[in-house]
């Protein structure tokens, strides 16, 4: 929180000096204090993870299932080394989707309307993308910029109506899913279709060679995990090391206080909601890049913003906390088919994710309570001891 | 915490000398109506297209409205109380599963019953996380979304995955069905054995200038009614009194209002938002109930369709009163019922609004406001294109209607709605000094 001790003593009077200096002590986090609410945001993950198994359990039993043999079907999977390679191949567009709400969430925005914006970024990056020729990597880069463009371009609608209007971004980017929905739909059936594909196989033209990006294990792992781990540790600097981060925290936090140190809100409003904008138009890259090389109805991924949000949560928008986050939950996903072949079905998998999410975000807020009460009352106490007046 | 930002918001300016003009004001919107409904049967008969206010339309567009209504009423219940409801739609999930269930074993009436117990479920999930452990309520919303979703999709996998009459993604068809009926006199219903004539569908029929309007829109409203969509409706006005006449009503607002002022008056502010949050949990159900079980006879996988969302857009539009949800939620079901029942109505509606912009643009000259008449005439002008060039409109955009226009309306009145002061801020009893 506070970034700079309170120790600006001049020439006082002795005995206020003192006074001044024993509650710098106090109020100045110490490295020992930061460590000690890292360890506890780890413990009540972790606590809140186990709940969420035993409720899981609790509702596999209450539905005639043995939940014994399901945790040990997931559990024994964890093992088999090519798992870790699906895991991760799963886990790529669930760290896009998830820094990009993290963004939002940075600057005190919720961007519910990931899945909107991603999905109109893939129709328009695999159309214009079917349709260039261009060099190897510069044609991949130019991809992945157009997507990037339109994915900004779509969650900009709604900054201007939040900046203009003052229209709330959780029902505007709501509604802009459904509005996105529909003309990605016009879209695509009117102009962007291939005619000559057939059936339920609709897709755009593809996208030629140079436009692919290349696996990291031959059609195993796209390199488009490498990209999320870029993205995710550029996110971290942009938002944690740098001065514009620490504007756009300091404004989600306080933006009146923000406002008076000279930070605009609504120019923040604006950047963080197009970088926001920009990471979704990210999220399909691994599909088309790599796996489909075009936009369909039924090829290109759905629901992956809306998982993403539960990731950002659960990593609780620090980039190392949602790789881990999308690496479970990619886990979790890729459990599903042998779920299947055990007899239970594989849907558990989804309602475990929402019951993880849900139980973190409660731990969290009880956990965070606790420890504003401890620290508290651990202030009263030292006041007490340097003699402050309580 | 300072005491400004408990302070609840005054009332906009001008409302003190509203009970006065309530009467000036009933018949001011009686007026506005009928020259609606007069511009409507002009664009009627200009174009030919009887669509426009049939029976048929109107009908449908009444079984269309009642999910999005009961969502709105969900989302009203609890903004009102001081907590914002974005997980309606899981809420809507749970209650057409439990509801298609119901339905199927024990019959239709059990069933909407347990859809409703099904929504309540969500809503207490809501209320124990967004009351209780103070958990933002925008994320316990969409994390109960995902939780309804797949919950669902869980439980038909366990109940019918093994059937053959269904599957994962449906229920077999219910045991017995919602009675229907035709309103006597009007509609040409039975009393007490004998059939009444059917006077609103005879008017219908002669296609008159605004009486054949009245008689197809009457008809429609009240033949072929189920006892689902009765109790429905009846809904609305019961909340407006419960909400604004009663005793646990006024301590239910003053929750989402101003909190602390009404926990220093005694009031328990928790408790308050739980028993919202329930009833709002019970109408998303009911919604959700309504769908398998009247509007469909069996639950479907993705059957509330986004509805939940459409409801909160009309909560909005409706300014967070009962009223104003039922207008709202009538004006969605309108653009649906249209859009399946009478597409070729359609550039009829054109024909209407421009006629509409064109009243709008004289009356606005008539007062000199140069910014509205601009806007009227352009509208009306690009309607009265989309009538001459427009012969048929995408399947595709006619379905993001709902949705531009609750933007539009957000971004052009939002500063004459007016949300519950403390709706969606986190609220701890006694941490207020």
């Amino acid at each position: 929180m506070t970034d700079q001790p309170t120790s600006s003593v001049g020439p006082e009077i002795p005995l206020e000096r003192g006074m001044q200096q024993g509650l710098a002590k106090i109020t100045t986090p110490s490295e020992s204090t930061a460590l000690r609410t890292g360890l506890f945001t780890l413990g009540s993950s972790l606590i809140a993870i186990v709940i969420a198994l035993a409720i899981s359990a609790l509702l596999l039993w209450a539905t005639g299932k043995n939940p014994w043999d399901a945790f040990s079907k997931i559990s024994s999977t964890a093992t088999d080394s090519d798992k870790l390679l699906e895991t991760m191949l799963r886990a790529t567009p669930l760290i896009f989707s998830a820094t990009a709400v993290a963004v939002g969430f940075k600057m005190n925005l919720f961007n519910i309307g990931v899945e909107g914006q991603y999905l109109f970024a893939a129709l328009i990056a695999a159309t214009v993308g079917s349709r260039v020729n261009l060099w190897s990597p510069l044609h991949v880069l130019f991809i992945l910029f157009v997507a990037m463009a339109a994915g900004a371009f779509w969650a900009g609608i709604a900054a201007v109506l939040k900046v203009t209007r003052g229209v709330n971004e959780v029902i505007s980017t709501i509604m802009l899913n459904y509005i996105a929905l529909s003309i990605i739909q016009w879209l695509f059936e009117n102009w962007f279709r291939d005619n000559e594909a057939q059936g339920l196989n609709v897709k755009t033209k593809l996208i030629p060679a140079s436009g692919r990006m290349p696996d990291i294990v031959d059609g195993r792992l796209g390199g488009m995990f490498l990209v999320a781990l870029l993205v995710s540790f550029l996110y971290w600097v942009l938002v944690f090391k740098s001065r514009f981060g620490f504007r756009l925290r300091s404004s989600g936090l306080n933006s009146g206080a923000a406002k008076t140190s000279g930070i605009g809100a609504n120019r923040m409003i604006v950047i963080a909601l197009l970088i926001s904008g920009a990471i979704a138009g990210l999220v399909p890259m691994q599909n088309m890049l790599s796996e489909v090389y075009s936009y369909g109805p039924n090829a290109t991924p759905t629901q992956l913003g809306f998982a993403g949000i539960a990731v950002a949560l659960l990593g609780r928008n620090h980039p190392v906390g949602i790789v881990t986050a999308a690496l479970l939950f990619g886990f979790l996903d890729s459990t599903s088919a042998e779920l299947q072949l055990a007899g239970i079905p594989s849907s558990i998998v989804k309602v475990m994710q929402a019951i993880i999410v849900l139980t973190v975000v409660i731990v969290n807020e009880a956990a965070i309570r606790r420890l504003n009460k401890r620290t508290a009352e651990r202030t009263a106490a030292r006041l007490v001891m340097v003699g402050a007046p309580a | 915490m300072s005491t400004v930002d408990t302070t609840p918001q005054l009332e906009p300016v001008g409302t003190g000398g509203l009970a006065g003009r309530i009467g000036s004001k009933r018949v001011r919107l009686l007026a506005i109506a009928l020259v609606m409904l007069a511009l409507l049967s002009i664009a009627r008969i200009w174009t030919d297209e009887q669509g426009v206010t049939s029976a048929g339309t109107t009908g449908a567009a009444l079984r269309l409205m009642i999910p999005i209504m009961l969502a709105g009423m969900a989302g009203l219940w609890a903004e009102r109380c001081g907590v914002l409801n974005i997980g309606i739609e899981g809420m809507m999930i749970l209650g057409s599963w439990f509801g298609g269930y119901g339905a199927w074993q024990y019959g239709a009436w059990v069933g909407l019953l347990m859809g409703i117990a099904g929504g309540m479920l969500g809503g207490l999930i809501h209320a124990i996380a967004t009351v209780h452990f103070n958990v933002d309520q925008v994320i316990s919303g969409v994390t109960i979304n995902i939780l309804g979703l797949y919950g669902a999709r869980y439980l038909s996998d366990w109940k019918y995955g093994d059937r053959t009459d269904s599957g994962v993604s449906q229920s077999p068809g219910q045991r017995s069905s919602i009675p229907k009926f035709d309103v006597p006199i009007l509609s040409g219903g039975d009393l007490f054995g004998w059939r009444s004539p059917n006077t609103l569908g005879w008017l219908e029929r002669k296609h008159w200038f605004v009486l054949g309007d009245v008689g197809g829109i009457g008809h429609g409203l009240t033949s072929n009614l189920s006892w689902a969509t009765v109790i429905a409706v009846a809904l609305v006005p019961l909340s407006s009194w419960i909400l604004w006449r009663t005793r646990f009503g006024l301590r239910l607002r003053s929750s989402g209002e101003a909190p602390t002022a009404a926990e220093t008056l005694g009031v328990k502010v928790l408790r308050v938002r739980y028993a919202g949050l329930i009833i709002s949990g019970a109408f998303a159900g009911f919604a959700g109930g309504i769908l398998a079980i009247v509007a469909s006879s069996y639950y479907r996988q993705g059957q509330t369709a986004g509805r939940g969302f459409i409801g909160l857009a009309t909560m909005i539009f409706g300014n967070w009163m009962p009223m104003g949800v039922l207008g709202g939620a009538a004006l969605f079901g309108y653009a649906e019922a249209i859009k399946f029942v009478a597409r070729d109505s359609i550039p009829a509606l054109f024909v209407f609004i421009t006629f509409v912009a064109g009243v709008m643009l004289i009356l606005s000259l008539k007062r000199m406001k140069l910014l509205s008449a601009v806007t009227a005439a352009v509208a009306g002008g690009l309607f009265l294109t989309a009538y001459l060039t427009v012969s048929r409109v995408p399947e595709s955009l006619a379905q993001s209607v709902p949705y531009v226009t609750t933007l539009i309306v957000l971004a052009s009145a939002s500063q004459r709605l007016r949300p519950p002061a403390m709706a969606g801020v986190k609220y701890r009893p006694g941490e207020s000094h």
